[in-house]
């Protein structure tokens, strides 16, 4: 099972990764930004799986102490939790930095833009 | 095309990398040592079920203290780079929205709302908490702005909520420092019964404030994309 | 049957990546981007991670989603 999401999240890193380099236009950057976004989420919530394991919220079944056998790791959930939003706060950011460029250039295109390139 | 050979070397030497280190990853059974404390003790420590909460606010509450940090600054950027100025300028016409979505929205409104309020308020007993409620709570604003497009958010209410409720988690947490172990710990009040709603010291407390910064800064992104489709380029 | 549904997931989630990336359109291009973000909160629940799934449902495939529609409307009626 674990195998199986550690996979698709190797090669969802691996098309984000592709299509930032790849495409020419900065909205389309950005979606591959976004896919690399999800892969990596996908792949830490996997490192913290344990086999058989239930989520990490206490009640009657699982009991109040000594469930360490019983449910998987909650610090990777922790993280990917604030990864989230933070990426979204990225996106967001990105977005409105593509929009400025493009009122500035009427152009979307990564080529049009040359005052930084050397 | 010299361009796409080093992309894919690029993209080859990366899936190299993830070849070896799939090969390395065992499936493990067992938790690592910091996960078991946090399992074995969480609930006498902290008192909430669920641990993600309990890791999220109380053992590293500096991180998401620091998170909503970074989301504040990012919602600060925006406005401040999507900034439209109101005179003399030519507003774009309205755009009118169907029936279905006007009747729905006034029907969906307030239950969106009290959905995320009830998410963020139940953090430490279900799953959810501040950052998925502050989401819902985003989401109802959606609706209302795609309802009807000349609605504006209050930008002073949003402020004083944000500010207002920013301000209460640190003083949240410098009451801890001076009630109990430290900063942000949440046994200034007691720990209560555990899986009730009032228990687990001041973690509802606490993610309320995150929920309610969170949707509001959300909610002030939307708002300024959405100002930007106001007026003509 | 859980096996049997992570790979119908992962199979629609590569798809859907690729469609992505290599799709000209960009409607298409951020559909198919929220559509991996479903699936993936729907993978997160089939991994004990209810929180997390929550989270990706609302933020990953909701407001991220709206997010890029508004700035392709805007591109669009400028053009």
């Amino acid at each position: 099972m674990e195998t199986i999401a550690l996979i698709t999240s190797f090669v969802l890193i691996l098309i984000g990764l592709y299509g930032i380099l790849s495409q020419k236009n900065i909205l389309k950057m950005i979606v591959g930004f976004s896919l690399f976004d999800t892969g990596l989420h996908v792949l830490i919530v996997t490192v913290g799986y344990i086999r058989g394991g239930t989520a990490p919220i206490l009640d009657q079944v699982t009991g109040t102490s000594n469930v360490s056998d019983k449910i998987v790791d909650p610090i990777p959930q922790a993280l990917v939790l604030t990864a989230i939003v933070i990426g979204l706060g990225v996106t967001a950011l990105m977005l409105a930095y593509a929009l400025k460029m493009y009122q500035e250039k009427q152009s979307l295109d990564i080529r049009d833009f040359k005052e930084l390139k050397w | 095309m010299i361009r796409n050979f080093f992309i894919i070397l690029i993209i080859a030497g990366l899936a190299g990398v993830f070849v070896s280190l799939f090969w390395e990853f065992g499936a493990s059974d067992t938790l690592t040592p910091l996960a078991t404390h946090y399992a074995n003790n969480g609930a006498a420590e902290v008192g909430a079920p669920n641990l993600v909460t309990s890791i999220v606010v109380t053992y590293r509450g500096l991180d998401t203290l620091g998170e909503v940090t970074i989301l504040f600054l990012v919602a600060a950027i925006i406005s401040f780079f999507l900034k439209v100025e109101k005179k003399g300028q030519k507003m774009a016409p309205p755009r009118v929205s169907s029936e279905i979505i006007l009747t729905a929205s006034k029907l969906l409104v307030p239950v969106v709302l009290v959905l995320g309020i009830y998410v963020f308020v139940n953090g430490h007993l279900t799953p959810g908490g501040g950052f998925q409620g502050g989401a819902i709570i985003a989401t109802a604003f959606v609706l209302l702005l795609m309802a009807n497009p000349r609605f504006e958010l209050n930008h002073r209410i949003i402020a004083a909520v944000e500010s207002v409720s920013g301000m209460a988690f640190v003083l949240v947490g410098v009451l801890g420092i001076l009630l109990a172990g430290g900063f942000l710990d949440n046994k200034i009040l007691p720990l209560g019964h555990f899986g009730k709603l009032f228990s687990a010291g001041a973690i509802p407390i606490i993610y309320s404030l995150v929920g309610l910064k969170v949707g509001s800064e959300l909610s002030n992104i939307l708002s300024n994309f959405q100002d930007v489709q106001k007026d003509e380029l | 049957m859980n096996l049997l549904i992570l790979i119908t997931l992962s199979v629609i989630m590569l798809v859907m990546a690729v469609t992505a990336v290599v799709h000209k359109k960009l409607t298409v291009a951020v559909l198919a981007t929220g559509v991996v973000s479903l699936m993936a909160s729907v993978m997160y629940l089939l991994m004990a991670a209810p929180d997390v799934a929550m989270t990706e449902a609302a933020i990953g495939s909701g407001l991220s989603t709206i997010i890029f529609f508004y700035v392709l409307n805007k591109i669009r009626k400028a053009k």
